[in-house]
């Protein structure tokens, strides 16, 4: 057999030999089966899970909030994005505190948070949002000044609106501003995930994990951790699959 | 009411265009005078006069950073003007039809569109509904002959073909003047000598004045009816020559005596140019 005809199996492959590995480790007790049970058993408690309703409950927690605050950081990021972007020397003035702000790790702002929203669900939203929505201003601002001038000037010798000529700044820009959604997205679903473990909650699948760690519920919590992982994936799949349907131009 | 789709543009896409006197015809179509422009201290143009006769093919050649780009810039109303004016028939360039064609054609066609929206886009400026947008884009790449998939998005398409539809979109709105900033500067030889005889078929069937920038010599003096050569900055007109070999050109025209010797007295002033 050829391998080309093997390639598009080769991540099952991978996967395959993976569990694998893991299996074999496990019960050569190379690892302690308590701290980590096998595939069988992580499967098993999985599929209890599910059926039970309880991680599909705080799987959906979680997808709520992290939806939740990818929509409040790009209704307000994008909108700011575009004015910092048309306006070199707003941008200029602003850079370097959105630049820092970025770079501040969202975890170290939590206990900020809490001072200022309290202990409410609503917090876990605002602080996914609040890192979330300096990517997308940041990436939304850059993308709409390196808006090709060559495009803007197309459009107004061709006699374009302002309005128009708005409308292919934006357009250009979206490849640049889904970059932001992207890692808006990845920033807020960390930020969720750890809300959900150390504020206090009561539902998503951060808690669920921290909540089986605190009853040593080992199959529970890499249940849980899976669950998180094919979210974070699920999440990056269906960005990746809107791109290529809204900016099918980006990178071409 | 309209004329046959194979009649074209001339016919339907002008409504607007008013008749001319006679007179105007003998009047130069575009007349520069006393044009400024500076960037920073330093004039590219300080008291610069130039008249274009209406419906030629001009090539402007020179040394390089002399204002070629910045000239059919300003003339385009792209940039503006430190001093002096431009007009068409008297007219400023913003009550009159003008095409563009960018160097850059990956940089100016709008990628989110498909060639056939790109080609159509400067007609939604001119109050024409969406059906008769499509009748005229239909119309002009009937009328020109061009053979492209104009369902592609550019990016889909090759250089040669994305610099067709670049041309295509200029000339949609029947422009009065056409300009072209080193059209054919990105593409491989192949192509470019291809584009060539492209631009010739559609400069006879549209005849609108045309101004291209050139950084080929040869490439100039084949396509013009004029070659305006020009000084270096603070620039000024070094000669117009005017080519007289017949058209349609081809590949025999360049061995023409007529032509080498028209093409050598360019060289020659161009190169008295860049020595100075
Ligand atoms: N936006 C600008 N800012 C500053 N200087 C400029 C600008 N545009 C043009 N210039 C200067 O003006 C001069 C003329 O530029 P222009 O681009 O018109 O030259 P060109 O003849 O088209 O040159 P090339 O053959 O390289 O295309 C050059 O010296 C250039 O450096
Ligand atoms: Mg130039």
């Amino acid at each position: 057999m050829s391998w080309s005809r093997v390639a598009p199996l080769a991540p099952l492959i991978g996967v395959a030999v993976f569990l694998l590995i893991w299996y074999v480790a496990v019960a050569t007790r190379f690892i302690d089966p308590v701290l980590l049970p096998t595939p069988v058993v992580v499967a098993k408690s999985i599929w209890n899970g599910v059926a039970t309703g309880k991680i599909g409950g705080d799987l959906w927690k979680t997808i709520q909030r992290v939806l939740m605050s990818v929509s409040l950081a790009a209704s307000i990021g994008i909108p700011v994005g575009v004015v910092l972007g048309a306006s070199e020397r707003v941008y200029k003035a602003l850079e370097f505190i959105i630049d820092f702000f970025r770079s501040t790790p969202a975890s170290a702002v939590f206990p900020l948070f809490l001072v200022i929203f309290g202990v409410d669900d609503r917090t876990k939203i605002y602080i996914g949002a609040f890192g979330a929505m300096l990517a997308i201003i940041f990436n939304t601002a850059y993308g709409v000044m390196n808006a090709r001038k060559t495009r803007v000037l197309a459009a107004r010798v061709m006699g374009a609106s302002r309005a128009h000529i708005m409308l292919v700044v934006l357009l250009e820009s979206l490849p640049q501003t889904f970059i932001g959604l992207r890692t808006g997205v990845s920033i807020s679903l960390v930020s969720v995930i750890v809300a959900e473990m150390f504020l206090g909650s009561t539902d998503g699948i951060g808690q669920r994990v921290f909540e089986a760690e605190q009853m040593f519920d080992m199959p529970q919590m890499y249940a849980a951790i899976f669950c998180s992982g094919m979210l974070g994936y699920a999440l990056n799949l269906a960005l990746g699959l809107s791109e290529k349907r809204f900016v099918h131009w980006a990178g071409r | 009411m309209f004329g046959s789709p194979e009649r074209g543009i001339e016919d339907n896409a002008a409504p607007t265009r008013r008749p001319l006197p006679a007179s105007a015809f003998k009047r130069p179509h575009i007349t520069v005078r006393g044009l400024k422009k500076y960037f920073g201290p330093n004039p590219v143009y300080d008291g610069f006069d130039l008249d274009i006769p209406r419906g030629k093919f001009i090539s402007v050649f020179g040394p390089n950073g002399c204002g070629k780009s910045t000239l059919i810039n300003l003339m385009a109303g792209l940039l503006p003007l430190d001093g002096g004016e431009i007009l068409f028939d008297g007219e400023r360039v913003s009550d009159i039809r003008v095409g563009y064609v960018f160097q850059n054609y990956r940089e100016a066609l709008f990628p989110w569109m498909r060639a056939r929206d790109n080609i159509a886009y400067p007609l939604k400026f001119m109050k024409i509904d969406k059906r008769e947008q499509e009748r005229r884009v239909e119309a002009l790449v009937t009328r020109l002959g061009v053979r492209i998939d104009l369902n592609r998005y550019p990016y889909e398409m090759s250089g040669g073909q994305q610099q067709l539809v670049s041309i295509l979109r200029a000339l949609v709105i029947d422009p009065e003047v056409l300009f072209l900033d080193e059209p054919f500067s990105a593409l491989d030889y192949e192509m470019t000598l291809f584009m060539r005889e492209q631009l010739q078929r559609m400069f006879k069937e549209i005849g609108a004045t045309t101004l291209i920038v050139s950084h080929d010599l040869e490439e100039a003096v084949y396509l013009a009816d004029l070659v305006l050569l020009l000084t270096r900055a603070p620039t000024q007109i070094a000669d117009m020559v005017s080519v007289d070999s017949p058209r349609p050109r081809t590949d025999a025209t360049l061995a023409e005596p007529g032509f080498v010797r028209t093409k050598a007295h360019c060289l020659e002033i161009f190169q008295r140019e860049v020595r100075k």
